[in-house]
């Protein structure tokens, strides 16, 4: 009924037949597409979290918790200075620059005096304080609650000279870039902070 | 005033973006089937960080949202039903 052959007398009916065909064939097609690519639904978000000081320790923590309250699958990879957010001791301890930072009340040359860091940490510890902003150490506490896995990079480990048992517990240890893209391949938001 | 009675409260006055939204999550999770949660903020962003969070979650949804003053001070109450 559908053939060539019906097509000089037949032409409406065969189309919509091979209209049906096409629909049917592509329905199954993106079921299959659906099926290959998104199993769960589950989201995911990779972060590379590269800093250590106390501002850029807040964003890839923020990000992360939140994602997890989102039931993402969530994996931050801490590499170079990003490791101290995750060293237990140093985390309670992240500074804030106070130079070539244009956001800083003062001209650089004032900036670079010995205590300057301290000033501008000071200030800030105060102000996250008073605005009921969580600590550096609430939001790995929480994000390791939520599920959220937060790795350090093996090699910078060691080129830091750092100690695994230095990390809070329940920081994954022994992964490397690989593993890192390894989640950033499969990842729907990517991130380097 | 809201039209819902809450089968649970959480209070997160006081505290700001993210934990609002993180502490929702783990009294949603603890919330039984059909519960409404009412979650009390101080933090505005609540308003818009609540109700993104109940669009894009499975299993929840945002019933009501209002601003109310508490004592003085502006306070944001979120109704949130778990299905």
């Amino acid at each position: 009924m559908s053939s060539d052959a019906d097509a000089p007398v037949d032409a409406g009916a065969a189309s919509v037949e091979d209209l049906r065909a096409q629909v049917q064939a592509l329905q199954e097609e993106v079921s299959d597409l659906r099926e290959a690519t998104d199993d769960d639904g589950q989201k995911s978000m990779t972060i590379i979290a590269t800093k250590g000081t106390l501002d850029m320790a807040y964003p890839p923590l923020i990000l992360a918790s939140t994602a997890a309250a989102f039931g993402w699958d969530v994996v931050v990879f801490h590499t170079f200075w990003g490791l101290d957010i995750l060293h237990e001791k140093k985390s309670k301890n992240l500074k804030l620059s106070a130079v070539g930072n244009p956001s800083m009340p003062m001209p650089n040359a004032v900036a670079a005096l010995p205590f300057m860091d301290n000033v501008a940490t000071s200030m800030m510890e105060k102000k996250i304080q008073e605005n009921g902003t969580a600590t550096v150490e609430e939001l790995i506490e929480t994000s390791l609650d939520m599920g959220v896995d937060l790795q350090a990079c093996q090699m910078t480990i060691e080129l830091m000279g750092y100690d695994e048992a230095e990390f809070y517990d329940g920081v994954t240890t022994g992964v490397g870039a690989a593993t890192a893209l390894q989640h950033m391949a499969d990842a729907d938001v990517q991130l380097m902070i | 005033m809201s039209t819902y009675e809450p089968t649970e409260t959480l209070d997160v006055k006081g505290l700001s973006c993210p934990m609002p939204v993180v502490k929702t999550r783990g009294a949603v999770d603890d919330l039984e089937s059909g519960g409404i949660l009412q979650v009390v903020a101080t933090d505005s962003g609540s308003m818009s960080d609540l109700k993104g969070w109940a669009d894009s979650t499975d299993g929840v949804s945002m019933l009501e949202q209002e601003e109310a003053e508490e004592d003085g001070d502006a306070v944001f109450r979120h109704f949130i039903q778990k299905e």
